[in-house]
């Protein structure tokens, strides 16, 4: 299969497949069959381009034929890769869950082609190299997942909802902004474009201020201090597949778009700008973490968790050497898998106990000990107990900290772990421990729950895989970590391909449209 | 609003124009002002104006359709003009041009008449749903026994 093909199926399989779920509206049990085919094929679809990447470098095409300037540019590197990979494993996972956790009204109501396309925009946000198609799909990506945080139409989802609508589009007004104004100071709106023509912009005040502009924005969407307000609101109140999904995905695009932006663009004034960074990673991971020590619901701790590790990552981008970047990608990867499946344990409880609450919820650990395994994993995981991942991921950014002689925030991040360590601690106390008293129903595990378990295990293995294989992990990271710090092979891969796409038959084309048909 | 004579005997003759009007929009979209968007806006207030004279049921029988499936076409449509370069060796979303009988057409118009689908199907979506949630605009007559399940779900 050529590049060109391989490097956009991850768009057009979700795309295919929510067309065709669409069209299957009556049709439930084959909507979630094509379902998880379509998750399936976009992980293997990404790994064959990860496989690529390795043999040849990075690799760009243009959508349309377009050589690259004129032409939105669809790029993969290491890291747009790694972020598809991950986030097509929390797909596949998201998919065989939701066959149980879903209900049928939901699915009725257009579930599957929703979170196929918000998949579609997921996807396209890691691959573009274009700062205006960039917006595109963060809006494909909204829009699917305004549909389904309300989806099922319950008071708290639409409360929830609206916050999550208002924030965000607050948030695409200051991007839009951005993109104006950038594109007035260069001319383009080509990511490797920009990189060549932002260092020449004379106006270096100007280049500060869309800097913030998008620091804003994608602060919002990554729910960075102080504007994660949204998150806490509204994450815990779809059903926990959408919520898993969520909670994995979706600000892990705002921080992909921070580690992008600010390592190609804006690195003009890095002592400003990543410095304000590093204040923001050390007030959200605070913020974050001592938000959730005092709730008691178990997907709301987890959401304000999503925060303080949030924290965590823009700390790496933050103090940007080699392998503060390096700790950044591992903390992204070993996070999404972690928190997308703490969610969905927290569903499976909610599907035996019938709550989310920490204060009805009880003797788990009795009733259902493979559960407790499957929660320890990845909570044991979170509060970074070696030797699992989230160990290697803080070592690799205390490391990075220390070498940069940030020491407040290498301190910072250790007491956040041990607050982290709190809460899971008091998950377990209060969900799994107690309750070996008879009036726990210890019966037989119902099948819905078991399909979960299916799903739940397969990201723990994937959460031991890391830990236990952390040395080629850290080899992808510190492939892409290069790649970031070193912005040529990326202004290669995307300008350097002129030649090659532009071939004569693409400009004829491009002439005959220049005059339009009645200049013919 | 409801069961006025000039405004059923109006819609019956200006329901064909309007749709007739904007299969042109969408063709001219091609070199000026227009496209599939906008047609596919106005194909929508012609049904639009249908269910106005004559209630929601009927307009939706007159599309002998529902919005849901005409959405589906329409994206499938776009798609397939999406990935036709792509057998043929080129980029995706590239344009293919032939001239058959001396008429130039392309992928483009195929993507165009995807878009125009997928408007279709929005506005009635929403149209038929105001109705349906009970906004009193429409003529009201008795809602045939087909009707999507939302309704039995409200009760």
């Amino acid at each position: 299969m050529d590049s060109h093909t391989l490097l956009l199926l991850p768009l057009l399989i979700p795309f295919v497949v929510a067309v065709a779920t669409l069209a299957l509206r009556t049709r439930p049990g084959l909507q979630k069959a094509l379902n998880l085919i379509g998750m399936t094929g976009i992980l293997a679809a990404s790994i064959a381009l990860l496989v690529r990447i390795g043999n040849e470098g990075i690799q760009a095409t243009g959508l349309g034929g377009w050589p690259a300037p004129f032409g939105i540019m669809m790029v993969a590197d290491h890291l747009s890769v790694i972020m598809l990979i991950v986030s097509a494993l929390i797909g596949v996972a998201v998919a065989i869950y939701a066959i149980p956790n879903v209900d049928a009204q939901r699915v009725g109501f257009g579930f599957y082609p929703f979170m196929n396309l918000l998949m579609v925009g997921i996807n396209g946000a890691f691959l573009t190299g274009d700062l205006f198609n960039l917006y595109v799909w963060f809006e494909v990506m909204l829009i699917s997942s305004f549909v389904l945080i309300v989806l099922g139409n319950t008071d708290e989802q639409l409360a929830g909802g609206i916050k999550y609508v208002v924030i965000n589009l607050v948030s695409s007004l200051f991007f839009l902004a951005g993109v104006g104004m950038i594109y007035g100071l260069t001319g383009t709106l080509n990511m490797a474009e920009l990189a060549m023509a932002l260092p020449q912009v004379e106006q270096e005040g100007l280049v500060t201020v869309v800097a913030m502009l998008f620091l804003v924005s994608f602060g919002i969407k990554a729910a960075l201090f102080p504007l994660f307000f949204w998150l806490p609101a509204s994450y815990h109140t779809p059903p926990a597949a959408v919520s898993a999904f969520f909670a994995g995905l979706l600000t892990k695009v705002g921080v992909y778009a921070l580690i992008r932006v600010f390592t190609l663009l804006f690195t003009q004034d890095v002592g400003f700008t990543h410095g304000l960074l590093l204040w923001a990673a050390g007030l959200t991971m605070v913020s974050g973490v001592l938000a959730a020590a005092i709730q008691t619901d178990f997907r709301k701790i987890l959401s304000f968790h999503i925060i303080s590790q949030i924290g965590y990552m823009i700390m790496g981008l933050a103090l940007f050497t080699p392998l503060a970047l390096i700790g950044a990608v591992f903390y992204i990867v070993h996070h999404i898998i972690v928190k997308a499946n703490l969610f969905l344990v927290s569903g499976a409880a909610n599907q035996l106990q019938g709550t989310f609450s920490l204060k009805k919820l009880k003797g788990l650990y009795a009733a259902h000990p493979l559960m407790a395994v499957l929660f320890v994993i990845p909570a044991f995981s979170l509060a970074g107990f070696p030797p699992l991942s989230g160990f290697w991921a803080k070592l690799i950014l205390a490391k990075a900290g220390l070498e940069a002689g940030a020491y407040w925030i290498v301190a910072v991040a250790m007491a956040v772990g041990l607050f982290t360590m709190y809460s899971m601690s008091k998950v377990w106390v209060n969900a799994f421990l107690p309750g070996t008293d008879e009036d726990v129903d210890a019966g037989r595990t119902p099948t819905a729950v078991r399909v979960m378990y299916l799903s739940i295990g397969a990201l723990a293995a994937a959460t031991i895989f890391i830990s236990v294989f952390a040395g080629p992990v850290y080899e992808m990271a510190e492939q892409s970590a290069d790649e970031l710090m070193n912005s040529s092979a990326y202004i290669e891969a995307v300008t350097g391909h002129e030649e090659s796409v532009a071939d004569s038959a693409t400009r004829v084309d491009l002439d005959g449209r220049a005059g339009g048909v009645h200049a013919q | 609003m409801r069961n006025s004579l000039i405004l059923r005997t109006a819609a019956r003759l200006l329901v064909p124009l309007i749709l007739l009007f904007s299969v042109f929009l969408m063709l001219r979209g091609h070199n000026e002002s227009g496209g599939g968007f906008i047609g596919g806006l106005v194909a929508g207030t012609a049904f639009a104006l249908y269910a106005m004279a004559y209630g929601t049921a009927a307009s939706r029988r007159a599309l002998r359709t529902t919005p849901q499936a005409l959405l589906a076409a329409g994206l499938a449509t776009a798609l397939l003009s999406a990935v036709i370069p792509l057998f043929q060796g080129g980029a995706m979303l590239q344009g293919l041009w032939a001239k058959p009988l001396g008429v130039k057409v392309g992928t483009p118009i195929l993507f165009d008449v995807g878009v125009y689908l997928i408007v279709i199907g929005i506005t009635l979506m929403i149209v038929y749903e105001l109705d349906e949630s009970g906004v009193q605009f429409f003529p009201q007559e008795p809602h045939p026994a087909s009707l999507p399940a939302e309704a039995e779900e409200s009760a």
